[in-house]
């Protein structure tokens, strides 16, 4: 797929290609459907979160009106669109994990942390997404996932040797 | 969209039952578009005929027999024996509820909103809702944006049914609007606060069914119930798109559209919707004036017409009328009148032509060769140095409409631009070889289809040479079944317009396609019908005497001029030479403006009625005769134009000027009008030869959306946009390198001793040895023809 524009030099030759690979399997014209592969792979190479501009160069490399990506964007939990820290922690609150204590870790982490859902500690270590459903690990109640990877049957002792061990 | 609108109600009819009473419905169709044709009113946000059906607000559930739950009326299809129920106790249970819901977070507002008395919400609301709310938690509350000058936004009004989205998605073509975020927290908007730029997208005020998108300039001005709704036309393109204006205690407010299928649909272009607010601009002619003893004074109208009439009288036909195409027919036949009869051949409203050699031939009106509609149903159009969207935004809109359906749409332009529609072809070169460039599609399709071309164009079309392109070009046009071929505005100010007339009309003529003009301003049809050109007297009649063309009456330059609606150094094709013939001759001015260069150059101003004062004719591109009423009061002392030149009539002891009503001066000029039909098949046979090009940097003029008449020029809200920041010189990027120029860097353009200095815009658009320079602004002013020669540097 040929430049559309200047702003498409932010995207780097892998994201170029996970976008090409993308648009592949969709019909003709219905490149639409591959935003969501597309900002999830800048997402990850820009430090886990999203800016205009690299939304921008998605959609001029898509050739749609930016807004179509800014809907994406903001529409799916998974996506930042401000910065955030380097670690992504989320803690399922759904049933199960809640009938497990799920709550009492979200507290613990919150406290441990010093920071709220939704924030991320100063020195850009870690975000605390503010809700996550269900990831389909009940069995392993109370459960979170850190950057992609799950961690289950979560105790407090649990929880701070894997946020000790967060780089 | 559907298209099973358009199948008869004979064929294929299903039978349904709506609220008892049986009716035929077509397959297919949606139960909300069986109800509306059978009159049955099915509550309803979301859905919009001319929109895809979202289904999202759910106010339309209906109960229908064996279904298990109450079924969306828009997303639903008939079927054979369906009995529906629009208004029985479940389909009325779902509607309230829904209404419930929306109302959770809307504001209760009514009494400071806008929208308040044409409101959807309010008026189902009163229908469906319940007087006490039961919902007593917080309402969600959404910051506004600022989408430009001319949509106002109160978004935490908004219902989200996405109308607005759908609007930019499949009418405009371009998405402006999204619906950002999830949930609760979702909200309808641009997400970076930009401008929502699109030159329809006044629609979306119209479209919301409650007050998040509002007119801005009107924004707390007025309500709906205190005005009277008054029909009448758009005065600024040749669609002649279809209005109400909405008068309050004698003031015009606003302008909306009235839905005319075949003509504007429902829309209307943002330049309809908003040059209103010109008519109120602080520079408006009050009262007659006169230059006394190199002073101006005001006079009264006796005095101010005597003097008019005193100069017209002395001059012995020397004299030379020009007229803005956005005049009316009435206005123009007196003038065309009160000028034969004291002798003046001289009268034009072709102001922004060159190219006259051929007018004898012309045809009897600037045809579209077409219906509006028409142009739709083309499957093969080829426009020629035309930038559509931003001339005529809703032929545009046509053309797009023909695209999506999978007509071939062709263009041949002196640059590329943007057309949110696919293209088959786009040919762009220098704007001064667009003869060479057609004759080369001209030389291919006659080649392919074995055809012989006329005598007189042969010599010169064998010498171009024909590209891929322009046989590509060719053989679409050969293939079709429907082909239209236009002409632009681009087209029609080219020096050699004359010979691009011929060369379209032989292509049209091998390929079997229609010929038809985009011509200017609202009223081109009507002047040439009311015989306001120099060759043709009223119905398309040969004139005795020719007079000068808009251009020789300025470099042949006259004793008298008079000026209707023109402003020459912003209007005429060679502004300096138009204000260099004003200077030195006796000027009347009929002019709803003043303006300093104006004093300058007039004796007499003589205030006129503007856009909505005044009552009259407008005949569009497809000759489709529009008369309406005038509904504002005027402004001072302004006068209807048909009162004026009577008047002047009268004061000049001419026969014939005893008229007490336009409606009686259609009447006469019906009367010359009786069986003749447009015929665009061009039948001249001179020699074509190819103009000289221009010395220096060859300067081609566009004119901006919003500075192609007086009115618009002076809509502020129109001018704050972003269509409107049109003062820049485009240059190709080439050429800037060589004469070091960086994009915004000052450009100073000469010509004839003119000087005028510009930032500059390097585009790749543009073919290195042209520059573009807009016309109609103030910028650039009575610099240099529309096309000319112009020596370029850094500044």
């Amino acid at each position: 797929m040929a430049e559309t524009s200047s702003r498409t030099g932010l995207l780097s030759k892998n994201v170029r290609q996970v976008i090409d690979e993308a648009v592949k399997k969709y019909p003709e014209g219905r490149q639409r459907s591959a935003i969501f592969d597309a900002l999830r792979e800048v997402q990850h190479e820009n430090k886990g979160y999203l800016t205009v501009e690299l939304m921008d160069a998605v959609a001029d490399y898509l050739r749609l009106e930016p807004i179509k990506v800014y809907e994406v964007a903001t529409f799916y939990s998974m996506f930042e669109t401000r910065p955030v820290g380097r670690h992504s922690i989320s803690v399922c609150t759904n049933i199960s994990c809640m009938l497990r204590g799920a709550d009492d870790i979200v507290a613990y982490i919150e406290k441990k942390l010093g920071i709220k859902t939704g924030e991320s500690t100063p020195d850009g270590r870690c975000y605390l997404k503010r809700e996550e459903e269900c990831l389909a690990a009940c069995a392993g109640g109370p459960m979170m996932m850190i950057d992609h990877k799950y961690y289950e049957n979560l105790t407090p002792e649990k929880v701070d040797k894997i946020l000790e061990g967060l780089k | 969209m559907s298209t099973t609108a358009e199948m008869p109600l004979t064929e294929q009819p299903v039978n349904i039952e709506i609220d008892g009473k049986t009716v035929k419905a077509r397959k297919g169709e949606m139960i909300m578009q069986a109800a509306d044709r059978e009159g049955v009113y099915i509550p309803r946000f979301c859905y919009h005929e001319k929109l895809s059906v979202a289904a999202n607000c759910r106010m339309c559930l209906i109960e229908a027999e064996k279904a298990p739950k109450p079924l969306p009326a828009c997303a639903t299809p008939v079927a054979e024996g369906m009995k529906i129920f629009t208004r029985s106790q479940r389909a009325m249970a779902a509607q309230r509820a829904t209404m419930e819901f929306l109302l959770i977070n809307h504001p209760l507002d009514c009494p400071i909103c806008d929208q308040g008395g044409e409101c959807e919400l309010q008026d189902l609301a009163m229908g469906y809702g319940r007087d006490i709310a039961r919902f007593s938690e917080r309402k969600r509350v959404i910051r506004d944006e600022n989408i430009g000058p001319l949509i106002s936004t109160f978004m935490t009004r908004c219902i989200y049914c996405t109308r607005c989205v759908r609007f930019g998605m499949e009418i405009a073509g371009i998405q402006e609007l999204g619906d950002t975020g999830r949930g609760e927290h979702s909200r309808i908007g641009t997400y970076v606060g930009r401008s929502v730029d699109h030159e329809l997208s006044g629609n979306v005020i119209d479209i919301c069914p409650v007050g998040a998108l509002n007119s801005r300039p009107f924004k707390m001005h007025g309500r709906g119930w205190e005005m009277t709704r008054h029909e009448t036309v758009s005065p600024h393109d040749c669609v002649g798109s279809n209005l109400y204006g909405h008068v309050l205690r004698g003031k015009l407010m606003r302008t909306v559209p009235r839905p005319n299928e075949a003509v504007n649909e429902t829309w209307i272009a943002d330049r309809d919707r908003f040059s209103y607010a010109g008519v109120y601009s602080a520079d408006r002619l009050e009262r007659p004036m006169l230059k006394q003893n190199g002073g101006w004074h005001e006079v009264d109208w006796e005095t101010a017409l005597a003097a008019a009439a005193k100069i017209l009288r002395s001059v012995n036909g020397d004299a030379g009328m020009l007229a803005s195409p956005g005049s009316t027919t009435e206005e123009l036949y007196l003038l065309q009148k009160l000028a034969r009869g004291l002798g003046i051949h001289s009268i034009d409203t072709r102001l922004r032509q060159a190219d006259f050699r051929d007018d004898e031939f012309e045809p009897l009106f600037p045809w579209l060769g077409q219906s509006i509609e028409d142009l739709e149903r083309l499957d093969t159009a080829f426009i020629i140095g035309s930038n559509l969207r931003k001339e005529v935004p809703l032929l545009a809109h046509r053309i797009r409409k023909a695209a999506l359906r999978g007509a071939a749409v062709m263009f041949l332009n002196p640059r590329r631009y943007e057309f949110l529609f696919p293209l088959t072809a786009y040919r762009s070169a220098d704007a001064y070889t667009l003869p060479a460039e057609l004759a080369a599609v001209l030389k291919a399709a006659a080649n392919t289809a074995g055809k012989p071309l006329p005598v007189h164009l042969k010599d010169f079309v064998q010498a171009q040479a024909s590209q891929a392109e322009h046989e590509k070009i060719a053989a679409q046009l050969l293939q079709g079944k429907c082909q239209g071929i236009l002409l632009g505005r681009l087209a029609l100010s080219h020096p050699a317009y004359a010979d691009l007339r011929m060369l379209a009309a032989a292509l049209a003529d091998v390929t079997g396609a229609k010929l038809g003009y985009i011509s200017e301003g609202a009223n081109s049809s009507g002047a040439w019908l009311a015989g306001a050109v120099p060759h043709r007297v009223s119905g398309g009649r040969k004139a005795a005497l020719k007079g000068l063309d808009a251009r020789a009456m300025f470099t042949e330059a006259r004793k008298a001029y008079v000026l209707m609606g023109v402003e020459p150094e912003l209007d005429c094709w060679d502004g300096a030479a138009a204000l260099d013939a004003l200077q030195k001759a006796s000027v009347v001015a009929v002019t709803p403006f003043v303006t300093d260069t104006m004093k300058r150059y007039a004796a007499v101003l003589l205030p006129v009625c503007s856009f909505g004062e005044t009552s009259g004719t407008y005949v569009n591109a497809e000759g489709r005769w529009q008369s309406f009423a005038g509904m504002a009061k005027p402004v001072g002392e302004a006068r209807p134009g048909w009162k004026i030149l009577r008047v002047l009539g009268n004061l000049c002891e001419l026969e014939g000027f005893e008229f007490v009503s336009s409606e009686e001066v259609r009447a006469e000029l019906k009367q010359t009008l009786a069986d003749i039909a447009p015929d665009n098949r061009f039948k001249g046979t001179r020699i074509l030869s190819a103009e000289p090009p221009a010395r220096g940097f060859k300067r081609v003029a566009e004119i901006p959306l919003y500075s192609v008449d007086m009115l618009v020029r002076r809509s502020a809200p129109l001018q704050a946009t972003h269509d409107a920041d049109a003062a820049w010189v485009l240059l190709s990027p080439v050429d800037a390198g060589k004469l070091g120029i960086t994009e915004n860097a000052r450009v100073a353009l000469q010509h004839a001793g003119a000087r005028i200095t510009l930032p500059a815009k390097l585009d790749d658009s543009v073919q290195s040895g042209n520059v573009f320079l807009p016309a109609g602004i103030a910028a650039t002013a009575g610099f240099a023809p529309l096309y000319a020669g112009v020596e370029l540097e850094r500044a």
